[in-house]
């Protein structure tokens, strides 16, 4: 049996990587992906970015750390770290989350309680560097020696450990290796979160070194903040857009379908993930349906960052996260409407609803609520005329980790499911116990190197095991079978899972929001509003 | 020797209450937080804490008093507490090793608790009388002797799950083989300490509690109660004050999910005027803006909002 990989292994001055998880044994999948040689090879790394790009972790490639040009550089990026791992203890730069920060790095008993409850670790086949509690022992010594300044009694106390580039990039790497689910804290006895300590590493690579994938940061919230949407639309496309999809809705429904625009004192602004209204334009219009026929008043918003709700700031970036924030807020205050409704996007849920709380203040604090539970109650009213045999075929319910385990929106989903889907039937484990689907944190929208593959054969293989054993009574492929995934971020890693391991070519397994199964229901409607087409 | 022991049991008093009590002032003055809580929160109402539910699934839930269910919290707290339910949940094998060794730090404590107060009640001239002291002398050394077996096993059988476990080791700090290894030695010595001492528990007490050195303490007794002081000073000094920790972890992280009051409002009102110094170019913090600054502006717009 190998060593354990220690810490003491980052700060290695090879370019080698720590491990290759490429060449490592991975969980077994239960049928008909039992037999390992028949999965997706595992791509390799280039050699051409293994010579361009430092952090050598894993075999795969999150932030493209160039090389430093020589020890001078290595020694001011060190320095530069150093400064952001004091900033990160501040009250004054931190405050946000100093105090959970904090209790972890003074409590955690170094159980590995929480290695047994994570994704990752388990589908790596138990890999060290992916227990939750490496990355934090990492910047609990760094913590007690630095920051504590505790010298040789913090070394005897809680570990030793050196710190050079190659310790900081691998950190780097490091930090994006976890859905930031926090199944991992949920577990812990002791109440101490290493999933926290993921999201204030992020934090301290980009807030002081202006390191973060492109995908979340040049490509998300800059983006957001230039254009409107990370997108790319401004709001003169996403208007377009909209039209075009309440046309094709319109003609598919036989009913007249019209998203209405900045309409002053409505009493609903719903905020789409205007990835939705580019990957799934089903999503929102089936949202149209509904809140037409229910007889909502309700507007979108053309404001800046208003007709988009992602606000990837929550998992790297507390700035960013704030402005995006402040600008949803604001679009409902200039609107005057009632409540803010969020579209079928997890993060996008916890971040205006729970961590954006305190800091809504005044006029800003504008009722914020799910579309989960909107939909709840629109279909308990009976305002809708819906049939159950519409959806008589095999639906589970994944449970996005932000909605369910770090909000408590758990039942609404369920409700409605129950009431309309004869054959729904539960992963297990679900609810607050739930898996993330493995795109959680932004893996969904990062695929650069061979990181798909990591993100589909590793972070993602707990739940297309669930998926599977949820299905294991009807996966012939003449009966098309639907995950249930209310989330944006979450249906774009059930769209690459079900295409990587060919679930919808072989066993017509296919995926999308709750909406649609509330209009595929109505009886209002012409049938099949569901599609049974990969998309 | 016994006045070297009974200074060592004041002082070992004094430095856990004190490093205990500033250890959670240190938590409570930490600024508050933005909501990071995690379900399921036990003091929601009861059928939706049954599911790990919160407000957000009631209709209209901004406009409905928020749910207080102390029975609920109370019902996890407990068997966390007492049987370290969570541990027992997730973790059995490590369980069966560390509940022991609390279970016997519990004992240990509720023995030397009841001598104490005991003891006080005699100082304080309301003496117990000899069937009552004669009890409690009996119920004490029952728990003590019981505490200490426990808590010895419990310490030896961790220690070996440090040594032994290839996972557990690779995490280990020379400290933490120590502080098992300390407890594994204090709470034998202290344990035959008190068999060997002619004097009973309670009396002893009384003498430590008057500071009467006058009849001196068997050796190994004076050791063992010297060394455990020492312990019990250090012990909030360490990780292991997560008695103070878990408080905080559960109420101020985990199930904060309180709605904003005035005096809230205020203190965050406080922390967006901080001034940041994140030297990231798109954070825009020169260290004269402030957070509310920061927040308000635009990184694509030069600043502007």
């Amino acid at each position: 049996m190998s060593r354990p990989t220690r810490v003491s292994d980052l700060s290695r001055r090879d370019r080698e990587e720590v491990t290759r998880i490429d060449k490592a044994p991975l969980a077994p999948l239960p049928p008909p992906l039992d037999d390992p040689a028949a999965l997706p090879a595992f791509s390799s790394l280039s050699d051409q970015a293994r010579e361009r790009y430092d952090g050598a972790l894993d075999g795969t490639i999150a932030l493209n750390l160039p090389v430093p040009s020589g020890p001078d550089e290595e020694r001011t990026l060190v320095a530069r770290f150093l400064a952001g791992l004091d900033k990160l203890f501040e009250r004054e730069n931190n405050w946000m989350f100093l105090e959970p920060l904090v209790l972890t790095m003074e409590h955690c008993a170094k159980c590995q309680t929480c290695s047994e409850a994570c994704h990752v670790f388990e589908a790596a086949g138990g890999e060290d560097i992916y227990r939750p509690t490496f990355r934090a022992e990492i910047l609990r010594r760094l913590y007690f020696k630095h920051v504590r300044t505790g010298g040789l009694l913090a070394a005897w106390h809680h570990g030793d450990i050196t710190v050079n580039w190659p310790l900081v990039a691998r950190l780097a790497e490091l930090s994006y290796r976890c859905n930031l689910c926090r199944r991992c804290a949920q577990a812990c006895p002791l109440g101490a979160d290493n999933g926290l300590v993921t999201h204030e590493l992020r934090k301290l690579f980009s807030q002081e070194m202006g390191i973060a994938p492109k995908e979340l940061h040049d490509n998300g919230s800059m983006l957001q903040l230039r254009a409107g949407s990370s997108t790319g639309m401004t709001p003169a496309v996403v208007r377009d857009n909209v039209e075009f999809i309440d046309e094709d809705i319109g003609e598919k429904t036989g009913l007249e379908v019209k998203t209405p625009w900045d309409v002053e004192g409505a009493d609903v602004l719903l905020v789409h993930n205007a990835g939705e209204i580019m990957a799934w334009p089903e999503n929102p219009g089936a949202f149209a349906v509904i809140l037409n026929a229910a007889g909502i008043s309700w507007t979108m918003s053309s404001e800046l960052a208003g007709y988009d709700s992602i606000n990837y700031g929550l998992w790297y970036d507390d700035a960013q996260f704030a402005r995006v924030a402040i600008r949803h807020a604001e679009a409902a205050r200039r609107l005057k409407v009632k409540k803010i409704v969020l579209g079928e996007c997890g993060h996008a849920h916890k971040a205006l609803m729970v961590v954006a709380d305190r800091v809504l203040s005044g006029d800003l604090d504008i009722p914020r609520e799910s579309c989960l539970t909107l939909f709840r109650d629109i279909v308990a009213s009976g305002r809708l005329k819906l049939d159950p045999s519409r959806n008589d075929f095999p639906v589970t319910l994944h449970d996005p980790c932000n909605v369910v385990r770090l909000m408590g929106v758990v039942e609404p989903q369920r409700e409605i499911l129950r009431a309309i889907c004869p054959q729904f039937r539960e992963m297990a484990p679900r609810g607050v116990d739930n898996y993330c689907c493995g795109g959680g944190s932004g893996f969904a929208i990062m695929s650069g190197h061979n990181f798909r593959d990591w993100r589909l054969q590793v972070a993602g293989r707990k739940k297309v095991e669930q998926v599977l054993e949820a299905f294991a009574d009807c996966l012939d492929p003449s009966i098309p079978k639907y995950i249930c995934a209310p989330c944006s971020n979450c249906k774009g890693q059930f769209r690459d899972a079900l295409e990587y391991f060919g679930l919808w070519r072989d066993h017509r397994i296919l995926y999308g929001g709750l909406a649609e199964l509330i209009v595929n229901a109505m009886t209002d409607v012409k049938p099949g509003f569901i599609e049974w087409e990969w998309h | 020797m016994t006045v070297l022991s009974f200074l060592l049991i004041w002082l070992g008093l004094g430095v856990f209450a004190a490093a205990s009590v500033a250890r959670a002032v240190r938590y409570a003055r930490a600024p508050v937080h933005l909501r990071w809580e995690l379900y399921p929160v036990p003091h929601e109402a009861p059928e939706r804490a049954a599911h790990g539910g919160s407000r957000y699934e009631e209709p209209e839930w901004w406009a409905k008093p928020p749910s207080k269910n102390l029975l609920g919290e109370l019902a996890y707290m407990l068997p966390e507490m007492l049987l370290l339910a969570g541990l027992r949940q997730h973790n059995r094998r490590l369980w069966y090793r560390s509940y022991p060794f609390h279970l016997g730090l519990y004992l240990v404590a509720a023995a030397g608790a009841l001598l104490g107060t005991g003891a006080m009640l005699d100082v304080a001239g309301v003496p117990l009388g000899d069937r009552a002291a004669h009890v409690l002398t009996a119920a004490c050394d029952l728990l003590g002797a019981a505490g200490v077996v426990l808590g010895t096993g419990g310490a030896l059988a961790l220690l070996h799950a440090r040594l032994t476990d290839a996972k557990l080791a690779a995490y280990s700090a020379p400290a933490d083989y120590f502080n098992l290894a300390l407890f594994a030695g204090v709470l034998p010595l202290a344990g035959l300490g008190f068999l060997l001492e002619p004097a009973p528990s309670l009396l002893v007490a009384a003498r430590v509690v008057r500071f009467d050195t006058a009849a001196p303490l068997h050796p190994v007794l004076a050791s063992g109660l010297a060394l455990a002081s020492l312990t019990a000073a250090y012990i909030p000094l360490t990780h292991m004050s997560h008695f103070v920790g878990k408080w905080f972890t559960y109420h101020n992280v985990r199930w904060d999910d309180g709605p904003d009051g005035e005096r809230l409002r205020a203190r965050m009102a406080e922390y967006l005027t901080y001034r940041p110094t994140w030297s990231a170019p798109h954070i825009l913090a020169d260290g004269t803006r402030s957070w509310r600054d920061v927040a308000g502006s635009n990184p694509t717009r030069g600043g502007e909002r």
